[in-house]
């Protein structure tokens, strides 16, 4: 079953004309699950799905079991392991793995989804994974859902249209007893990605260059929602990176309008609506859209052709420079704050102003996390990877990449094509799906000092590994770092 | 949940930006399933050297800021990973109130859900405050009800703060407790949806 006319995705108007016309997405989706408002400026919004991981729930069940309060919707609630577990051995289960403290906690989720009747996915059940690829890829994910979770990149999930960002732990505790959430609405912005990109550049660069423009904080207080023809021109998987990325920009989500990919990138999804459902479905979907008089309280535009291939050089998401610049001087900055904050990340990630970034030598290579581990997140990696065996190349002596996908199925499915067979004679390593090096809760890590291209989404000093120098940029630019053992423009292997 | 009404105790200056979650509680105390004990792990990579001894350089480990109640930061505080581990973590070191000019969301909501009260003040007051909790006296007070911080010289500022959210703090209102009393308005929405979107619920 294919989606219907596809290239004719239409939107409807009609639930919200006249009277209430002038809405945006973020307004729309807000209207459609408030329940109540309560006098002090709050509002309850439904939830219409909540995913869960070991290392942010455990404290929420012990405060139900605390109060005898149950989960009310356990139908609405899903459950993976991916923060802390090893990327290697899953097959023998959570009691052989070796860190005590991880263990107990995989147990104590193992045990809380029992009690409480929550669907899980297991470590070593292939549809296990990293909770914000396992969600969309089981059809979970849809339209004009509010989705949250107990991780701040929750954001992700946003591409599908839906209203999704991260929660505390107290409120996950809420979500579980009352299936809502309180909530203080955000402000609309709106970001239009224009233009064409050059050839090596995409959804990675594009957000590492917003942030790079509007700072960590620049999003604060926000919800943005992404639009304009290079957005519909991206996949569902860019858009995935993109949403994933809005939380480093400091904005409570990041939103794209539904359209056509949407709607088959859907289709066929296990728990996606299927047949007259469907149909329905995709009738309410078709709601979902900022009106074109629409009042957003911030917008900016984003040439995309301007942006080239881009990484970080320092601690912060917003430390920013193209592939073919140099490390800036503290000097350049306007502040003398933020001259204090240059000069403090160039000594943690041992750079030297004026520096070219591509001297930067790297010793490990991670290709994985929330932000990078789908499938063509994979594929972009491995065409560089066979780029470089066609040229006679490898990982580059010294260096150690690993490739870790995002889920079991998004393994399953790189194998299915033999990119795992690319990525091995390339000299890169092929992992079990977790966050893995992502946050370094699990053996994977950084030692100090020891230089990373990632394709994750977090530079913060120790983020890795305590004292590990991370650069982020995206899966096709960390395969180049890997062949040349030092950043690299990935335009050499295209 | 605990109150928070007034605070009287040392205010420590930390004047970078951007200090994020991950500095504030790093990824190794994350693996607890308690919400206890993790003051030890509070800014670990700053008070702490490879070897695990105290950096005596770092703010917190000076003597005169022992025992801090009150943070006086850089901007966007709290940036970066959901855990809420970040404020149980200052909560058990001791501080119960973080100056700001600006924070990130999710820490900001996470602090409320604790009982600690993340106060924001323009970039003179801060540059205020910071000069005077890096003076010789940094017995800072605050006053939740008059929406207060009185500097050691006396010098008063006044803070803005959302009026329920400083309402749940002062009586240390359960959210959880007061959401299920609007029980009925979940019940209905839930029904409406059942009819509306048969695919979804």
């Amino acid at each position: 079953m294919r989606p219907r006319p596809c290239a004719l995705y239409e939107r409807d108007p009609s639930a919200y004309m006249p009277a209430m016309s002038g809405k945006t997405l973020y307004d729309k989706i807000w209207g459609a699950h408030l329940v109540a408002e309560d006098p002090n400026g709050e509002s309850i919004l439904y939830i219409d799905l909540h995913l869960i991981h070991e290392v942010t729930t455990p404290q929420a069940f012990s405060g139900l079991r605390a109060n005898h309060r149950p989960v009310r919707r356990p139908d609405l609630t899903l459950a993976v392991a991916d923060h802390n577990i090893p990327t290697e051995g899953q097959a023998k289960g959570v009691d052989a793995v070796e860190d005590a403290e991880a263990r107990l906690q995989l147990q104590t989720l193992g045990r809380n989804v029992k009690d409480f009747g929550i669907e899980f996915f297991p470590m070593g059940d292939v549809r296990n994974g990293i909770v914000h690829v396992v969600g969309p890829e089981q059809g979970r994910t849809q339209p004009g859902m509010t989705i949250v979770c107990g991780d701040s990149h929750t954001s992700t999930h946003g591409a599908f249209g839906a209203l999704a960002h991260g929660i505390g732990t107290s409120e996950v505790e809420h979500v579980l007893a009352t299936q809502t959430l309180r909530q203080r609405k955000s402000k609309n912005m709106r970001v239009n990605f224009v233009g064409e990109p050059i050839p090596g550049v995409g959804a990675k660069d594009y957000a590492l260059a917003l942030i790079g423009q509007i700072g960590t904080g620049g999003g604060t207080g926000c919800v943005i929602e992404y639009a304009g023809p290079a957005i519909e021109a991206l996949s569902m998987e860019g858009r995935m990176t993109l949403c994933n990325l809005t939380i480093e920009g400091g904005a409570r989500a990041g939103l794209v309008a539904p359209d056509d990919k949407t709607l088959a990138y859907l289709m066929g999804k296990p728990a996606a609506p299927k047949g007259a459902a469907w149909d329905l479905a995709v009738g309410y979907w078709k709601t979902f859209f900022s009106d074109a008089d629409a009042v957003f309280d911030r917008e900016l535009t984003i040439d995309v052709s301007k942006i080239a291939p881009t990484v970080t050089w320092g601690t912060s998401p917003e430390d920013v420079v193209a592939v073919d610049g140099q490390v800036p001087s503290p000097e350049s900055f306007a502040s003398e704050d933020k001259q204090a904050g240059a000069r403090r990340a160039l000594e943690y990630m041992g750079l030297t102003a004026g520096q070219k970034i591509t001297d930067a030598k790297v010793q490990r290579v991670f290709i994985g996390s929330c932000t990078n581990s789908r499938i063509e997140d994979l594929r972009q990696a491995s065409q560089i990877a066979q780029k470089a065996l066609d040229l006679g190349l490898k990982v580059a002596p010294g260096v150690r990449a690993m490739v870790v996908p995002g889920s079991g199925l998004v393994k399953e499915e790189a194998e299915a094509e033999g990119l795992d067979k690319v990525f091995i004679a390339a000299g890169f390593e092929w992992r079990e799906p977790g966050c893995s090096m992502c946050l370094g809760m699990n053996p994977d890590r950084l030692v100090p000092e020891e230089r990373c291209a990632s394709t994750s989404n977090r530079n913060f000093e120790g983020r890795q590994g305590r004292g590990g120098r991370t650069h982020l940029m995206s899966p096709a630019m960390a395969a180049a770092a890997a062949i040349r053992g030092h950043i690299a423009d990935v335009r050499e292997f295209l | 949940m605990r109150k928070f009404e007034q605070l009287q105790g040392v205010a420590a200056p930390l004047p970078a930006a951007n200090i994020d979650t991950d500095q504030i509680i790093p990824k190794q105390f994350l693996k607890t399933v308690e919400r206890e004990g993790l003051g030890k792990g509070l800014f670990y990579d700053f008070r702490f050297d490879l070897e695990g001894k105290e950096k005596p350089e770092f703010v917190l480990n000076q003597p005169a800021y022992k025992g801090a109640r009150i943070l006086i930061a850089g901007d966007n505080f709290g940036c970066g990973s959901s855990r809420e581990h970040a404020p149980w973590a200052l909560d058990d070191f001791g501080i119960r109130c973080v100056v700001s000019t600006s924070f990130a969301d999710i820490f900001y909501n996470n602090c409320f859900q604790n009982g600690l009260l993340p106060v924001v003040v323009t970039a003179e007051e801060l540059h205020l405050l910071m000069g005077e909790a890096k003076g010789g006296n940094h017995v800072f007070a605050v006053d939740l009800q008059a929406q207060t911080i009185c500097a050691p010289s006396g010098a008063i500022v006044s803070f803005e703060i959302d009026a329920g959210r400083k309402e749940k703090l002062i009586k240390g209102l359960d959210a959880i407790g007061e959401t299920l009393e609007h029980a009925a308005d979940i019940d209905l929405y839930e029904e409406k949806q059942r009819r509306a979107r048969p695919w979804a619920a």
